[in-house]
């Protein structure tokens, strides 16, 4: 498929409205004819009232996400579901959340999150859903799906029940939480999945939390990133998309693109706009413009994602907003929104405080 | 006995009462620590509704979009808020909130889980300048 009609379907796509999913574009399979396309879905944090009852706004979030997904042109090849499916992690609420997802007509491959997991330490989503770290291969591109929201042990059976420790890890500002962390056993098995994976083979690395240090408060943190970081760089094309963070992130550390997706559920303010910690979002992100809280979708948008040589171009999608595009600049080496890179470009809503 | 002289009378035996005849507006470090005391008992029950899912009707919780009390910014109310229509004082934001992500019924502008939030919404942010109006 030619890049400029996949480009036109997209275009026919965003005149439907904005959608709470991501399209990628993989264009850099080896040979000329193996492009793809994938979409992501993430954070849809279904959540359980009582018996059949779940909370109206995230259950559509979600609806609204399969559906778009269904309608994309061209198919895409699979789904990535980037975790945090349950709000508390119980069979009800996986149960529900993988009900709405049956509706979606592709393949998906799930990534875990910490709501998914700490009720049961992931046992029923592993039941019905497999493995909670494993690698594919697809049309030339190495995709790695890690579990990166793990703590230690010490903390994991600190607490009377799996309720108790669910409900302290689900409360994102709780400071009785623990940093995320990969791990040494599951460093261990990608050093050796990637050890049988050429250099130039590119990568796309799927993980929950930001593989990158941002903010420790709020998890929006990886305890052993560095160490990640340190197993990707002998790849000449390595892309890590993450959600966690229901905003608009992006980043370029050495050789690593990074970007965020965005939650199907609700957007969380830039840990910036806690005056009473330090925080590191990305120096390149430019903020994206301040919910409005009247509307229950705004700030979930939808990205149009288009990897191409290696490389990602983000179309970000949003309600009562302009469209932003995050792209690679081939001369400074790192992604850059295409309209409001420079400070002097930027619009009020774009000023978090 | 006239009012006057009865009131007089009163404040002379309360003061005595409280303050062994010490004038009524001085006070002391442990005035100042439980008073202190007193507002940080109302941030932390303030935190404890931010977070309790029974405030509403569907389990949702303050602080699952407001970690830390973040994007509340109760330094620039009273502000106009387009959405509402006029200039409106945060406590109308809180409700606002209650009644529609949580699904639930507004509290009084003076319930005691209404003062308790606003306290720990304004601790979250202490030391920031008041701008009353910005948006």
């Amino acid at each position: 498929m030619q890049r400029r009609n996949f480009l036109k379907g997209a275009g026919a796509l965003l005149a439907g409205g904005v959608l709470p999913v991501s399209l990628v574009e993989v264009a850099f399979g080896k040979t000329k004819t193996e492009n793809f396309t994938f979409a992501y879905i993430s954070d849809s944090h279904i959540q359980q009232i009582k018996g059949n009852s779940f909370v109206r706004s995230f259950d559509r979030g979600l609806i609204r996400a399969v559906a778009e997904c269904n309608m994309l042109d061209p198919k895409p090849d699979f789904v990535i579901y980037g975790g945090d499916l349950a709000q508390l992690g119980s069979k009800p609420e996986i149960d529900h959340g993988l009900e709405i997802m049956s509706a979606c007509k592709h393949k998906v491959h799930y990534v875990l999150g910490e709501h998914d997991y700490y009720l049961d330490l992931g046992k029923y989503w592993q039941s019905q859903l497999g493995p909670h770290w494993y690698s594919f291969d697809h049309k030339g591109v190495h995709f790695v799906v890690l579990n990166s929201i793990l703590v230690d042990d010490k903390w994991i059976n600190k607490w009377s029940s799996g309720e108790e420790r669910m409900g302290v890890m689900a409360g994102l500002d709780n400071p009785l939480g623990s940093p995320f962390m990969v791990g040494a056993a599951q460093r261990a098995w990608l050093k050796q999945d990637l050890n049988k994976v050429s250099k130039d083979t590119p990568l796309v690395i799927f993980s929950h939390s930001p593989l990158q240090k941002i903010y420790k408060g709020w998890n929006f943190w990886t305890d052993d990133a560095e160490q990640i970081q340190a197993l990707l760089k002998p790849f000449s094309k390595v892309n890590v998309f993450y959600g966690h963070v229901h905003q608009i992130q992006y980043n370029q550390i050495g050789n690593i693109s990074f970007h965020s997706v965005m939650a199907t559920a609700w957007p969380w303010p830039y840990p910036s706009t806690y005056s009473q910690a330090g925080s590191h979002l990305p120096k390149l992100t430019v903020e994206m413009n301040r919910a409005d809280p009247f509307f229950e979708r705004d700030a979930t948008g939808w990205q149009f994602i288009d990897v191409w040589s290696g490389n990602s171009t983000v179309q970000y999608q949003l309600p009562e907003n302009n469209t932003r595009t995050v792209a690679f600049n081939t001369k400074s080496k790192r992604p850059e929104d295409k309209q409001y890179q420079s400070k002097g470009k930027r619009i009020p809503p774009q000023d978090h405080y | 006995m006239n009012k006057k002289k009865m009131l007089q009378l009163t404040c002379a035996t309360l003061a005595l009462f409280i303050g062994g005849g010490v004038t009524a507006d001085e006070f002391t470090k442990q005035d100042l620590q439980r008073w202190q005391a007193e507002y940080m008992a109302a941030v932390k029950a303030g935190r404890d509704v931010f977070t309790d899912p029974k405030l509403g009707s569907n389990g949702i919780v303050c602080a699952q979009c407001h970690p830390n009390g973040a994007n509340t910014h109760p330094e620039t109310y009273p502000k106009f808020q387009k959405q509402l229509g006029k200039v409106a004082q945060m406590w109308e934001m809180v409700n606002w909130c209650i009644r529609n992500p949580l699904e639930g019924k507004d509290l009084a502008a003076n319930d005691p889980r209404m003062t308790n939030m606003l306290a720990y919404i304004a601790h979250e942010r202490r030391g920031k300048t008041l701008t009353p109006g910005k948006h």
